[in-house]
């Protein structure tokens, strides 16, 4: 028997069986795979939040090397002492903190509701460092980080990323050189808490004046080093409040 | 005795060269200046448009007495989307590096009209066997030319192959470095693509002057 394609009655037919079956094809795969994706996100997480503190695998110059997937959970326990969160009732221990998503409570701060911010105190080496996490704009899209502080306000660390910044040009600010540059910057201009500017022809390439508040930028990429600039200084507002309690300078 | 007829070899081995998506017919350009800037962002991107094309056309090419042709391009669509969607999920579970490095991408082979091309042209109309060859041999084609402008981009643009330094440390200035070779900047941003596969057209073309159009 043959069919008459051409029918509305089929064609409504041949639509209804399509989405249902595709729909059902997709769910399956979605809900299939969630864990492991999930776990993913997870680990990935952890591995940028250790690699701000300086946990990583870097080798001399070069590359960008976390520790890796199979070993980061236990890694991540052992360095990181402690998880809080900041409300307005106060600081709060809390488990997983490092999975609240930095972006939904900064939007609940912009509309006036409470929110919780995420902070992480890591030991290494018998010292002692505040990771606060970051979240700004770059060019493109969004772009966020970490890093970490010690009592003094010096940079220990920073780790950067992007959803989608120009490859070669502000995707670099995910590369070691650009990052390597702030470790051991101070982000107190006297007693202000002035945070870190990426700047363009400040003399200092080399990065050897680690009290001048300033990075080299990226060539080819004001837009999102100023966006980085940015970030710092919106993520040491937000915590500045903490800070003050735990500085020794 | 040959593995393929010699029509069915054809169907692969044509987009190969002398039909190809890329440099003959001129489609699939945007990702290609896209992806192109590292090696391996070209080959899993060849990887992924063949998985899609290969199956996508077997799908299309099984229901083609069925689908209606009023709605013959949704169907199309829905069939690409949902193969995409498939691919994007198992590489976030599998392979979480690399999705994040192609990223949107890979969402845009939706858009590759490589694929709704052969849909409309080739699937639609021929048998199974036949599609699939057609579907693997057009994404071949698009993908040997993804893989050759990856080559060139990220060897001359970052001085490395699959991220190993192929010409020494540039930092450092040993190897080629250190009498005075520099990494064009220039092969990383997409515009070098066009260049490449410029290239790539004006030799195909001066190999098989059959290919050149009339003016």
């Amino acid at each position: 028997m043959a069919i008459d394609t051409e029918k509305n009655s089929f064609t409504v037919l041949f639509a209804v069986i399509m989405v249902v079956v595709v729909g059902s094809v997709l769910a399956f795969f979605a809900s299939g795979l969630r864990p492991r994706i999930d776990e993913n996100e997870r680990f990935e997480k952890q591995q940028n939040i250790l690699y701000a503190m300086g946990v990583n695998q870097n080798e001399g110059a070069g590359d960008v090397n976390f520790i890796p997937t199979n070993v980061v959970e236990e890694e991540f326990s052992k360095y990181i002492k402690e998880q809080l969160i900041l409300t307005d009732a106060g600081v709060e221990q809390k488990e997983e903190a490092y999975l609240i998503d930095l972006k939904k409570q900064i939007a609940a701060l912009k509309n006036g509701q409470e929110a919780q911010l995420p902070i992480f105190i890591g030991e290494k080496d018998g010292k002692k460092t505040y990771i606060l996490p970051m979240y700004g704009k770059g060019l493109w899209d969004a772009i966020w980080g970490f890093m970490s502080l010690d009592e003094n306000m010096v940079v220990q660390g920073v780790y950067f990323d992007h959803k989608g910044e120009t490859p070669g040009l502000g995707a670099n600010i995910k590369q070691r050189y650009f990052m390597d540059d702030f470790i051991g910057e101070s982000l107190l201009d006297g007693n202000r808490l002035a945070g870190i500017g990426v700047v363009k022809g400040n003399n200092d390439p080399a990065n050897t004046d680690k009290e001048d508040n300033e990075v080299d930028a990226l060539a080819g990429a004001t837009i999102t080093g100023n966006g980085v600039t940015a970030m710092i200084k919106e993520s040491l507002k937000l915590y500045e409040p903490y800070l003050k309690t735990i500085r020794t300078n | 005795m040959a593995l393929l007829s010699k029509k069915d070899a054809n169907l692969i081995l044509d987009p190969l060269a002398d039909n190809n998506p890329i440099t003959i017919q001129v489609l699939g350009i945007c990702s290609a200046l896209a992806i192109t800037a590292e090696l391996k962002a070209s080959v899993v991107m060849a990887l992924s448009v063949i998985f899609v094309m290969g199956v996508g056309n077997v799908v299309i090419s099984l229901m083609r007495n069925l689908i209606p042709s009023k709605i013959r391009i949704i169907v199309q669509l829905v069939v690409v989307a949902s193969l995409v969607i498939i691919v994007d999920q198992v590489l976030q579970a599998f392979a979480y590096e690399l999705s994040k490095t192609l990223g949107v991408f890979i969402g845009l082979i939706i858009t590759n009209c490589i694929i709704m091309g052969r849909f409309e042209a080739f699937a639609l109309g021929n048998g199974v066997w036949r599609s699939f060859l057609d579907g693997i041999g057009n994404a071949l084609g698009y993908g040997v030319i993804l893989v050759i402008v990856g080559f060139f981009r990220e060897l001359l643009g970052s001085g490395t192959l699959f991220g190993i330094p192929v010409f020494g440390d540039p930092v450092a200035k040993t190897g080629l470095y250190s009498i005075g070779y520099e990494n064009n900047g220039f092969m990383i941003i997409p515009p070098a693509a066009l260049i490449v596969v410029g290239i790539i057209i004006w030799v195909q073309r001066s190999k098989n002057r059959a290919l050149i159009e009339e003016a």
